[in-house]
């Protein structure tokens, strides 16, 4: 905060910053950011449900983001996803009861050359065989 | 909107600057390693430090291993270059090095390089002449090159109303799709009142499959940064911002590291140059809106708040940044300024076509063999592009479309294979420039799926602040939807066509006003698609679940 400078544009920088030391935006979160930089509540909300990079609800202990860019589109992204529903029972941005993964879908990760792309953990994932991926998640 | 995505990793993986080899003395022979997201994801970091050990236990004392960006062909990865001998090894496995390391022993470079394939000697490479060459972590290397000497050259000779001159004279048009003369826009900037002025770098590349931006930035971001600064000083900016999408964590990572060098040696702050210029750059990072991408709501964004667009006029060229007046303008025409300065308006300009001048680079993905980017001139055929230096559909199956201008774009079928790719013939044909994504489909996709596939997208994307965007979205949606399933009737389509035509009049921002485009484009190359699926109630490429008979009842 005090390296943004508490000025009321930071709010993004901010939020960003939230969410990577804490994995996730909670009400004390953003009550705190907002009073810090004089920004009101209605408007931290605002910007924090506006942005999809923005999660205000916590994740599983991994997390699997599946990209539905166009090339992983028409490369089969949508048999990944449909994959991974009936292995962990899950749809996108939800968790396994079990609290172990949470899958996202991407607009595009900009690695349209190895579609269709995941990224599990902070690490991208090639050309993904439906089936198999979704049994090395159950795995996780 | 929802709160739909969360990708990747911040922040990106540090990494010591050891891994590089470079010798204290002559160099012999050198081996490029790429290190862009897309071939770092294939272990190509591995490939690095394993070729480093065994030059080193080699005893090579001759040869360097060098850190580059993005190489081009993706598909290909990881990519090792020798631009001695002008092999490149693609596939590269790290516990499989012995035959670079044979070349880097043996080689005895003459200065005949192997021939090298298509994709690469077709390509003209302006924008992306470093990539692949320097390496992006090194000012050093980038100022070895003659970096930054397009902004000596601009600062020490030029006076700033020159540098707009030269802009003017080399045509170069926004490189982000709308393709407005960017010299017109300095200087609308330049003329404008008003002070602090701001210049603002695009890098929030939000149509889906398209890579070019991310590119540019991880293999060469001090040349976004030149380019910054030189369009600073034409239109007597004194603070930048770099917009990036927060999806890219290692082209946030390495023009922040950019940034800081550049600062350290001089070449941003005050006094820059040991002139009276001073420029600062900032980053500041997308949380994932695609609408970002336009200016106003982008401008939105960087104050902070929810990025709603505004309508135009005014435009941000007179009231944009706290609004002040403001040049917005793409990573990959910035990326153009450093040649332009440094050659001549005039040398831009003779690359290209008549309206369309110099070059473009593109992103290919979809089905196609190499994928990757490429750089042609403007003017380059769809057939050069896909067969050619693409290398053409894979597993040989037929053409069907290609799909350019990302979700505000149109699929261009294959009788205009032989049509130069510029800014006019694009729109001739119902589809348009965008940012330079090109996917291509062969007969696997169904055209109904693809243009619900794009509205899906625009539904999920509309800020929500206009109603014909965001009702207007959804409805065209649902009715793609009934299409799709073999539920929709003759009268729908009429319906989809009318609703289309009023979404694309009426909404406020280029999102709203081009979300129909993938419709109007799909129906007019392949509306008997449309057909099969209401008449006959099949899909053609057999993509879509068609409901059954007993269900609809």
């Amino acid at each position: 905060m005090r390296r943004l400078g508490n000025r009321p544009d930071a709010l993004i920088e901010a939020l960003h910053s939230a969410q990577e030391a804490f994995g996730f935006l909670d009400d004390a979160t953003l009550r705190y950011v907002g009073e810090s930089l004089a920004v009101p509540p209605s408007r931290v909300f605002g910007v924090a449900t506006f942005y999809h990079y923005f999660t205000l609800k916590p994740k599983g202990e991994h997390t699997a983001v599946v990209c539905t860019g166009t090339a992983c589109y028409i490369n089969g992204a949508g048999e990944i996803l449909s994959a991974i529903r009936s292995e962990l029972g899950i749809a996108p941005k939800e968790t396994t009861e079990d609290g172990k993964v949470s899958l996202l879908t991407a607009r595009c990760l900009g690695v349209c050359s190895l579609a269709p792309a995941a990224i599990v953990d902070g690490e991208v994932e090639a050309r993904v065989a439906p089936k198999a991926f979704a049994t090395r998640l159950e795995k996780l | 909107m929802t709160s739909e995505t969360t990708p990747p990793t911040r922040p990106a993986p540090s990494r010591r600057p050891t891994d590089v080899v470079i010798p204290a003395g002559p160099v012999r022979v050198s081996a490029y390693v790429c290190e862009a997201v897309s071939c770092l994801s294939a272990q190509s970091h591995d490939v690095l430090t394993g070729l480093g050990a065994q030059v080193a236990a080699a005893e090579l004392t001759d040869v360097a291993v060098k850190r580059v960006g993005c190489l081009g062909l993706c598909a290909a990865g990881p990519l090792v270059h020798v631009p001695e001998t002008g092999q490149v090894f693609s596939r590269v496995t790290p516990d499989a090095l012995g035959p670079i390391v044979d070349t880097l022993t043996t080689a005895n470079p003459t200065g005949t390089l192997v021939d090298q394939p298509p994709f690469f000697s077709r390509q003209v490479r302006v924008a992306t002449e470093y990539s692949g060459v320097v390496d992006p972590e090194s000012l050093e290397d980038y100022v070895e090159h003659g970096g930054y000497e397009a902004l000596r050259k601009a600062l020490t000779t030029m006076r700033t109303a020159e540098v707009r001159e030269e802009v003017t004279k080399s045509g170069l048009r926004g490189r982000g799709g709308a393709g407005y003369p960017t010299g017109l826009k300095w200087n609308t900037v330049a003329r404008a009142a008003g002070s602090p002025k701001y210049v603002i770098c695009n890098a929030d590349e939000g149509d889906p499959g398209a890579f070019m931006d991310r590119s540019v930035l991880e293999s060469d971001p001090h040349r976004v940064i030149e380019g910054m600064a030189i369009a600073a000083y034409a239109v007597h900016a004194t603070s930048g911002y770099i917009y990036c999408r927060a999806e890219y964590p290692l082209a946030v990572s390495r023009l922040r590291k950019a940034i800081r060098d550049a600062s350290r040696a001089g070449y941003l702050g005050t006094n820059i140059l040991e002139t009276e210029f001073a420029f600062e750059v900032e980053v500041r990072l997308g949380a994932g809106a695609f609408v970002c991408g336009e200016e106003t709501a982008l401008i939105a964004s960087i104050e902070g708040g929810r990025g709603t667009p505004t309508p135009r006029p005014p435009y941000p060229a007179v009231n944009g940044l706290w609004n002040k007046p403001t040049l917005i303008n793409n990573v990959e025409s910035y990326a153009n300024i450093g040649p332009i300065i440094r050659n001549g308006g005039e040398w831009f300009a003779s690359i290209g076509t008549e309206k369309s001048k110099g070059t473009k680079v593109f992103a290919l993905a979809g089905r196609i063999v190499n994928t990757g980017l490429v750089e042609v001139p403007m003017g380059t055929t769809l057939r050069e592009i896909v067969y050619e230096i693409g290398g053409g559909i894979i597993d040989d199956r037929p053409f069907k479309a290609v799909q350019t201008g990302g979700p505000a774009g149109g699929c261009i079928p294959t009788q205009f294979l032989d049509m130069p790719v510029d800014f006019e013939s694009l729109l001739s044909v119902g589809s348009f420039m965008g940012s330079g994504g090109m996917i291509v489909m062969d007969d696997t996709s169904c055209m109904v799926d693809v243009a619900k596939y794009f509205m899906d997208f625009c539904r999920e994307e509309s800020c929500g602040k206009c109603v014909p965007c965001r009702v207007g979205t959804t409805q065209l949606w649902m009715l793609l939807d009934r299409i799709s399933r073999g539920e929709a009737s003759l009268d729908e389509l009429a319906q989809l066509e009318r609703l289309a035509g009023m979404v694309q009049r009426t909404s406020l921002c280029g999102l709203g006003q081009g979300a129909p485009n993938p419709i109007f484009s799909t129906l007019r190359y392949f509306r008997e698609e449309y057909l099969s699926h209401i008449v006959d109630r099949v899909c053609p490429a057999g993509v879509c679940t068609i409901t059954e008979p007993a269900a609809l009842a």
